[in-house]
């Protein structure tokens, strides 16, 4: 998909990011994950191209883009599961392959691996798998019930299931009880790869209301990799579109219909039809 | 005392196979959830190989084959982390190859073929002192490995890209626990044979997860899943007169289709218990709805 006037939209170029008025003082937050000028291919064709930006603390940012758009891709770079060829990936000012300090960060993954074969372990086990904060050899002795486990599930509404097995839950229940696996340990960054793909429409309500208050109302910072766009424009205060390339980055309410477009290679107008309804 | 116990041979059978039905399960239940179940099978060929090294070395074969389970393990592990080859692929490479050396190996020498039958499908019969001390000694190991990394061990199970995110050395984790896979097909090979080997370390793990709610009562149960059987299909061998690593196997195949009956007959018990339930609360038997309810009943309770 090549684009008629560049890849970004901002004239300022690809170093300052978010550069926006309404949110010039983001400047003065410390970035918490950076992107710089970062490459990476799978063998054959690069799946990242020269990406650069920056998420700053109590950012909300949501990562748009169709298949094969390389934005898990970002995620893994992001999270230390790869290395980029070219360029830089850093997590709270260091390397993110090299970096330590994993009680700063959640994740909340699309599926689970070991999920599909009878895992045994009850929802509230999955939920202390957050708290791990390095060898312990006591850890199999560890009682169950500890108060942050408890309130973890209760924030994210599955305080209920907490003695079920985590494989009799349906995927909107699974997809909460990470998101309190993930938020168990008070991270200050959260990651999340697409968390409500296969949720029903009001399970992924939900869902989104629970990242937008840990958002707002914890200061919690938010990296989630999205294909829904309605969510976005609602919780998220930071936007990129991806397509290899960076197609857009700024507020979600900048996100025009030519950079959809550009970046799923066909017209989306139906997708925002009433936001731009009248401009056509 | 039951004739069983009075002949030296039956009670160093029933101490060996109660250690190997300990240490075989502990570490299965990792390698089933984590889809590498063949590679017991296939560290079971390279410990063959091992073996018909050490006949014709004349080197305590179980030394020799420890050497070259440990070893593989290690190499599949390199393998599979570094994605040069798919994890099935791999076992696939190693699997073969090591059966074409043992075959070539034992075509090249022949006066072992008795002993090496004995290798083939286990001789538990015979297990004396010195077998015991390595699977002693592996035991201890194994499960001192696995209490102490019991976290790192189930997080990695679990997910491996969550568990690093957590802070978990995966590919160390991963590293060790085949590491001492291979020690432990090692172990088994006396009791069951180097063919059925997997058979230990696999079927146990699975009737457990059938009935088993949580992590640790998977890993109790799977455990005494395997104890059962060695102790079971022993006292079958020895009064019925059969192949005892034979009688053990299919023993634990009796446990798991048992556990699979249980646990349906649990299901359908607790289903219509939850049934039976949601009439008295006279709410409609629709339970991703009622499930809703539930939730937004507590969430109005406990705003967050």
């Amino acid at each position: 998909m090549t684009s008629e006037n560049g890849a970004t939209s901002e004239p300022g170029g690809q170093a300052t990011l978010w550069q926006d008025a309404s949110i010039a003082e983001a400047d003065l937050r410390p970035a918490v994950c950076e992107f710089t000028d970062t490459w990476y291919s799978y063998g054959g064709e690069p799946a990242v191209e020269d990406v650069s930006f920056r998420i700053r603390q109590g950012d909300f940012a949501a990562v748009l883009g169709p298949n094969g758009s390389g934005k898990t891709t970002l995620l893994r770079l992001a999270i230390g599961l790869l290395k980029p060829a070219r360029g830089k990936v850093e997590l709270f000012g260091e390397s993110s392959s090299r970096f330590r300090d994993w009680s700063r960060v959640g994740y909340v993954p699309q599926r689970v691996e070991g999920l599909g074969l009878r895992f045994p372990a009850t929802v509230e086990e999955i939920v202390e798998h957050g708290l791990y904060r390095g060898f312990d050899p006591l850890a199999i002795f560890r009682r169950h019930g500890r108060s942050e486990v408890l309130e973890a599930m209760e924030f994210a509404g599955i305080a209920h299931l907490r003695s079920r097995p985590i494989e009799s839950l349906s995927v909107g229940q699974r997809q909460r009880a990470l998101i309190a696996r993930a938020i168990v340990g008070q991270p200050e960054l959260l990651f999340l790869d697409e968390p409500v793909s296969g949720v029903d429409a009001a399970g992924r309500d939900r869902f989104h209301e629970l990242i937008a208050s840990l958002n707002k109302d914890h200061g919690m910072t938010v990296f989630m990799i999205s294909h829904d766009i309605g969510a976005v424009m609602q919780g998220a205060t930071v936007c990129a579109c991806v397509n290899r390339t960076m197609v857009f980055h700024g507020p979600p309410h900048h996100v025009t219909g030519e950079h959809l477009a550009e970046l799923y290679g066909f017209p989306v107008d139906v997708l925002l039809h009433d936001a731009m309804h009248e401009h056509r | 005392m039951p004739e069983i116990f009075q002949f030296d041979f039956m009670v160093r059978a029933l101490i060996g196979g109660s250690m190997v039905a300990i240490l075989a399960p502990a570490f299965g239940l990792f390698i089933v959830l984590r889809r590498l179940s063949l590679i017991a099978d296939t560290l079971s060929h390279v410990a063959l190989m091992g073996v018909a090294i050490g006949f014709v070395t004349s080197i305590f074969p179980p030394l020799v084959a420890l050497v070259a389970t440990t070893s593989s393990a290690a190499g599949i592990e390199q393998l599979r982390s570094r994605g040069r080859l798919p994890g099935d692929a791999a076992l696939a490479v190693f699997l073969y190859a090591s059966l074409a050396i043992a075959v070539v190996v034992i075509s090249k020498s022949s006066g072992f073929n008795a002993d090496l039958f004995g290798y083939l499908f286990g001789t538990v019969l015979s297990v004396n002192d010195r077998d015991l001390w390595l699977i002693g000694t592996l035991l201890v190991v194994v499960i001192a490995f696995v209490v102490m990394f019991y976290a790192e061990l189930t997080q990695s199970a679990f997910d491996p890209d969550l568990a690093h995110v957590s802070g978990v050395r995966v590919n160390a984790t991963n590293l060790a626990l085949a590491i001492l896979t291979g020690a432990t097909v090692t172990a088994s090979m006396r009791v069951v044979g180097v063919l059925m080997v997997g058979a230990l370390i696999v079927i146990p793990v699975l009737a457990a997860l059938r009935l088993a709610r949580g992590f640790r009562t998977a890993l109790m149960l799977a455990i005494g899943f395997g104890l059962l059987s060695v102790w079971i299909g022993l006292i079958i061998a020895f009064y019925a007169d059969l192949a005892a690593g034979g009688a053990i196997v299919l023993t634990t195949v009796g446990m798991l289709v048992l556990a699979e009956i249980t646990g349906s007959a649990l299901d359908y018990l607790s289903a219509r218990r939850g049934f039976a339930a949601i009439a008295a609360a006279n709410v409609p038997a629709d339970f991703p709805d009622a499930e809703r309810r539930n939730v937004e009943k507590e969430q109005g309770e406990h705003p967050n």
